[in-house]
């Protein structure tokens, strides 16, 4: 039972390796467009939206 | 899985930025608002400036963002209004960003192969904040309004690279078994600061006291390292959750 308790979280329970990496993947990219546009965006409506949030997470601003 | 994914970084991510909204609002916002008020004096009369004489207290009372920048030759057009909608706006923001680090850490954490629960996504959260916060934050210094700095272009692409080493250089020191790839990833880590940031080299002197700037970059810091807490443990939470009830 504990070893079934311990593999019920892992990875590769939910499916293949390739899903996974496909999944993690998919995140990446998600992941980086997000925080591109929030903290990187050079778009002046964008920047002044989250001008405080780009300073309090030490993005680069102005 | 795919749903799983999605859901969980939302989720996550949704958590852990609501929870640093309301931390940014007390403690990196009100040190922003400070800073504004020399950033936009500065503009209006430099020679009067006195940071000798600065009261955070005082300088609250001025919020001034829409004027600052059009004073300080900053970004122009539309920008939210003080108060209220500055305040919305900036916790949008800081969730976008939240949610955007869940998949980043999620991302590394199914590539990895890892077991995903609370623990293990939170030592994933700490390495992230190595990522984007510390590493950075060594040849870039969290800076206020009104603090010289060298150009903008210059300093994200920095910020990007150094990032992006540090990443596969923790990868590389913590997960290899090969000597040799592991003084790679000490090679890369030190790499971007052997490099050394962009700073500039006029002697321009900064608008905000040094004591603002060094207490509004401890408490970035600080508030960084807390949203990749707050998030690698949501992370591991929720997808256990799912997994234990099925859900997604």
């Amino acid at each position: 039972m504990n070893t079934q308790s311990y593999t019920s979280t892992t990875v590769p329970a939910e499916g293949t390796r390739s899903e996974s990496l496909k999944a993690a993947a998919l995140a990446l990219v998600l992941g980086a467009g997000l925080v591109f546009t929030a903290g990187f965006s050079h778009s002046s409506t964008i920047h002044n939206a989250g001008h405080d949030t780009r300073h309090a997470l030490s993005f680069p601003c102005h | 899985m795919i749903i799983r994914v999605l859901s969980t970084s939302l989720v996550a991510g949704f958590l852990a930025g609501v929870l640093v909204a309301v931390i940014q609002h007390f403690t990196t916002t009100p040190l922003i608002l400070a800073a504004e008020v020399f950033e936009s004096q500065a503009a209006e009369a430099p020679s009067l400036i006195s940071p000798a004489v600065f009261r955070g207290d005082d300088a609250r009372l001025i919020l001034a963002h829409a004027d600052h920048d059009a004073a300080a030759g900053g970004e122009e057009g539309w920008a939210p209004a003080d108060g209220i909608e500055r305040t919305l706006y900036t916790s949008t923001v800081t969730i976008a960003t939240a949610i955007g680090f869940a998949f980043l850490l999620l991302a590394g954490l199914l590539a990895s192969g890892d077991r995903i629960d609370p623990q293990r996504a939170l030592m994933w959260g700490a390495a992230g904040f190595v990522v984007t916060g510390l590493a950075p934050a060594l040849g870039l210094a969290p800076e206020l309004p009104g603090m010289p700095a060298a150009d903008l272009i210059d300093r994200q692409v920095w910020w990007v690279a150094t990032a992006v080493a540090t990443g596969g250089a923790l990868w590389l020191i913590l997960r290899s078994r090969s000597l040799a790839l592991q003084i790679l990833g000490v090679a890369l880590l030190v790499s971007p600061h052997v490099i050394g940031a962009p700073h500039l080299h006029g002697g321009e002197v900064s608008r905000v006291p040094a004591e603002l700037a060094a207490r509004f970059a401890a408490t970035s810091l600080a508030v960084h390292a807390v949203l990749w807490a707050a998030t690698g443990l949501a992370v591991g939470w929720f997808w256990q959750w799912t997994d234990s009830t099925g859900r997604a």
